[in-house]
């Protein structure tokens, strides 16, 4: 069987950073694989700029933040393999991968970086009652097949969700020629970042629809027209509320899903609430040896936290690799409460940990004036003014190695909003 | 001389099945159909069951159809390559009363009488045994061993195939707007020219008591489109239950059946509502929130969050309530009303009518017919050599374009180069599942259009999901137009 040290599953902003600070961390020996004809994940459909605030101070669109990642992969002579899939992942690191050159190859990796990214909700998993005809794309498809082939899809749009890639079509859409009619929005609050509902609705003057939903789909072969009903706190459509639209296209932006099919397939443990892997603070996942990071781990809101935290996961595979060992009885678990979803990592170890650690998390709706609390036990390590916390924007607080020191192995790190 | 012997109006699963069982004899025969694909009506969108024979009415042509072709599907599935699995079935109660105890009995007797073997009622403790994700509610069932499953594309896509190896034409997109007799037979106008041909069989779905009523004016049918809606879930749902779960009709209805697919997902459906349009395929709000909440009294615990799709179907319920298989008139002959069992009865009713037809035209058996047909390659599913050695012949079957499905580019030119081949998504979408997982194709149909338009020669623009006029792309040419 093969040997690599280092296997590094998706060439995408996280795959891409990983590798590079793996290599940096002083490993050679890495691989990189991905399924596209190209590296760059997502990025390359993302034709628009705001990428790179954080890690290149200055403003990027999509594919050259993820051109300044591949070239700092070629520049390392890192090796990647494209048009290639990973089928199988073990508990044990073997990686089984294909492609139509090779055939069928097992890897035994020293260690292994899981970055495969999302997905996006289809209709089916909505519900949406009508016909099933042409014209209905997720926002992501729409982006693709306009960004990258260069196709007309629609002319008269309707996009359901209000999430980031959602809001950016409905100005990519505006921008190729179509008229976009409005957005509906299931919940009372968007789902993506406020700049974008600035950009990318309102200076466009397209309205944004909130507690309302697609109700009906019309057009037995091309979409025909939708309807569109206010929802009710339940999220249940409220009868006579709807409202018709002509349209010839319906986007769907409702929610990412991390794509974890590979990291169920090893028996890795899943968090029921991020859909990703549960990880340490050095994103280890629970298989020995195998770390998550990017959108596979958790749904980040900007690339730049993308990259940050696959840097970090290339360099702990490669201090795995270089034998590091961790003591694993000295995990807490991070708990959270009072409006906070999830945290990422779930377990942090106070004296494995780094000096310091950015736990990051989203809230389940819009909260103003809140404090965010930190509680190791019962003793309280830290309290944050919040003026607002919306569910479409990753939060996050750093926590020092200092104040958990103190930790006994029963304690838990509580994050929690309060009043 | 007539341009054909037999014309079969209508390539679902009854008209694919009388393709491939008239194949046997020395016909010239033409399988004609409105939509871009074979089983594009009822044929794809049913619970994919093979129904053992308990349900059906002693003495009619349902039971000794549904009896027969069950057993046919089980040696077909064999010798034609298409999924069949035997799972067993339950019908179940949740009173233990009179009433139960006697639907469950007259179930039993009526399968007894049509012939069907190893049935027996259960207590519900048994039934939980075999099933532990049935509620606590159910008290007795009808256990069913012989009842089974079949993927209903795959299977009247062999049937077509087989039929096409054998020598019938398939004329697609192809609408029939009037029949008249003339001399030799019938002449059948179509949106596609006028086809002359001996002898008709009328197996169109919805729309037979249209083309029966031409001919038969003195002996009109009626046909109802009664639309079923169904929910279908994940392949990780798939454990939910083994058997496929009915539920005994009671004064308060019909109940739903929740059962596995042959592919490992979950069908939760149908409802039953009577329309009056043709073509009104569009699911409800209140009609999945009643299928999915009636599911439920059968198999408390179904994960709905991991539902990949919502469709619904229309049955073609006669009047009459039977199924009329035969010669309505001469050289006429109607496969009209195939409601339910209509998929597990296809292959018995493709039977008759081809010794009827045959017998008719004193047609002889054909001497160099083929009995077989191969079916799709699936890489995933062959050992990693086996992947390895079909990857080195062919390197696109080395390729994933869907990933939910793992299905390969091998497999998508396949689907489009066989006979009759995919000409559309939903036609590769039935024949080798791409696009049928959880991401409903967000991520393999851009890919997929390409190889669509590559092997047919035409544009990305032309590209349909199903017929003309749900291209998925527009033209841009179109766009500035619209703008000037």
């Amino acid at each position: 069987m093969i040997r690599r040290d280092i296997v590094i599953i998706g060439g995408g902003p996280a795959g891409l950073a990983a590798a590079v600070a793996a290599y940096d961390a002083g490993s050679r020996d890495i691989l990189v694989i991905e399924r596209d004809d190209r590296l760059g994940g997502i990025l390359n459909q993302c034709i628009h700029n705001g990428f790179g605030l954080h890690t290149f101070k200055e403003e990027l669109t999509g594919p050259e933040y993820a051109d300044r990642f591949i070239s700092q992969l070629t520049d390392r002579g890192i090796e990647y393999k494209l048009d290639t899939i990973v089928t199988d992942v073990s508990d044990t690191r073997c990686v089984t991968y294909m492609n139509g050159s090779e055939g069928v190859v097992t890897i035994e990796a020293g260690a292994v970086i899981l970055a495969m990214g999302c997905r996006e909700r289809p209709r089916g998993a909505l519900g949406i009652p009508g016909f099933r005809p042409a014209g209905v794309y997720t926002a992501g498809t729409a982006q693709r097949l306009v960004n990258i082939e260069g196709k007309c899809i629609g002319k008269r749009v309707v996009i359901l969700g209000s999430g980031d890639i959602g809001l950016i079509m409905a100005r990519r859409m505006t921008l190729e020629g179509a008229k976009v009619l409005c957005v509906a929005e299931l919940m009372p609050y968007s789902g993506g970042l406020q700049r974008n509902i600035t950009q990318c609705l309102d200076d466009f003057g397209i309205p944004l629809l909130l507690s309302h939903t697609v109700s009906r789909i019309y057009g037995k072969e091309r979409v025909t027209g939708i309807d569109i009903s206010e929802v009710d706190e339940n999220r249940n459509v409220i009868p006579g509320t709807e409202i018709h639209y002509d349209c010839d296209t319906l986007l769907l932006s409702c929610g990412l899903l991390p794509e974890n099919e590979l990291t169920r397939q090893a028996g890795i443990s899943i968090d029921r609430v991020t859909g990703g892997p549960d990880v340490r603070d050095d994103l280890e996942t629970s298989a020995e040896g195998i770390f998550a990071c990017g959108n596979v781990l958790h749904v980040h809101d900007l690339v730049d936290y993308v990259s940050q935290e696959a840097s970090r996961a290339g360099q702990m595979a490669s201090e795995f690799v270089s034998g590091r060992k961790r003591d694993h009885l000295s995990y807490l678990k991070v708990e959270t409460s009072g409006g906070i979803r999830y945290s990422v990592p779930q377990y942090i170890s106070p004296k494995e940990m780094e000096d310091s650690i950015t736990v990051r998390f989203r809230v389940d709706k819009v909260y103003r004036d809140r404090k965010l609390c930190v509680y190791l036990g019962t003793t309280k390590l830290r309290e944050q003014r919040k003026n607002i916390v919306k569910p479409g924007e990753m939060e996050q607080v750093v926590l020092l190695k200092k104040d958990l020191g103190s930790a006994s192995g029963t304690d838990t790190i509580r994050i929690c909003l309060e009043d | 001389m007539p341009d054909y012997d037999v014309v079969i109006i209508g390539a679902g699963v009854t008209g694919c099945a009388v393709a491939m069982e008239l194949a046997r004899y020395d016909l010239k025969t033409c399988v004609i159909d409105k939509d871009e694909d074979v089983c594009s009506g009822t044929s794809k969108a049913n619970s994919g069951i093979v129904h053992a024979g308990h349900d059906a009415l002693p003495g009619t042509l349902k039971a000794r159809l549904n009896v027969r072709g069950s057993a046919m599907i089980r040696e077909l599935s064999d010798r034609l390559d298409f999924p069949f699995r035997e799972n067993g079935s339950m019908v179940v109660a949740t009173d233990d009363d009179d009433a139960s105890r006697h639907g469950l009995e007259e179930l039993l007797e009526r399968g007894i009488r049509n012939g069907v073997e190893d049935l027996r009622i259960i207590t519900g403790d048994e039934a939980r045994a075999y099933e532990p994700n049935l509620s606590e509610d159910i008290k007795l069932a009808l256990l069913v061993p012989h009842g089974g499953i079949v993927c209903p594309f795959l299977m009247t896509v062999a049937f077509a195939e087989n039929a096409a190896s054998n020598g019938t034409e398939f004329r697609f997109l192809t609408s029939v707007t009037g029949i008249t007799r003339n001399a030799e037979g019938y002449l059948l106008s179509t949106g596609a020219g006028d086809i002359s041909t001996r002898a008709v069989v009328n197996c169109a779905g919805v729309y037979a008591d249209i083309f029966h009523n031409m001919i038969c004016p003195d002996r009109p049918i009626h046909i109802t489109p009664r639309r079923g809606e169904y929910v279908l879930l994940d392949h990780d749902a798939g454990d939910i239950t083994g058997h496929t779960i009915f539920r005994l009709p009671t004064a308060k209805g019909k109940g739903v059946l929740v059962t596995p697919t042959v592919h490992g997902n979950i069908l939760v459906g149908p409802n039953a509502e009577d329309l009056e349009d043709k073509e009104d395929t569009s699911t409800t709000l209140d009609g999945m929130n009643y299928i999915r909440s009636k599911a439920l009294e059968s198999v408390p615990n179904i994960p709905y969050s991991k539902t990949i799709t919502s469709f619904s179907g229309l049955r073609a319920t006669e009047d009459g309530k039977d199924f009329i298989v035969g010669e309505s008139a001469d050289g006429f002959f109607d496969a009209a009303g195939i409601d339910s069992p209509g998929l597990s009865s296809a292959p018995a009713i493709g039977e008759m009518l081809a010794e009827l037809i045959a017998d008719k035209f004193g047609a002889s058996p054909r001497q160099d017919h083929i009995s077989t047909r191969k079916g799709f390659v699936k890489p995933m599913e062959l050992s990693s050599e086996e992947r390895a050695g079909l990857i080195r012949e062919d390197p696109a079957y080395g390729r994933i374009v869907c990933r939910c499905e793992n299905v390969t580019e091998g497999e998508i030119r396949d689907a489009i180069r066989r006979t009759p081949g995919a000409r559309s998504l939903d036609g590769i979408k039935r024949r080798v599942r791409q696009g049928m997982g959880r991401c409903q194709a967000g991520f393999c149909t851009p890919r997929t259009i390409s190889i669509l338009a590559e092997e047919l020669g035409i544009p990305e623009e032309d590209i349909c999901k199903n017929i003309p006029g749900s291209e998925i792309l527009c033209s841009k040419e179109d766009r500035s137009d619209d703008q000037a």
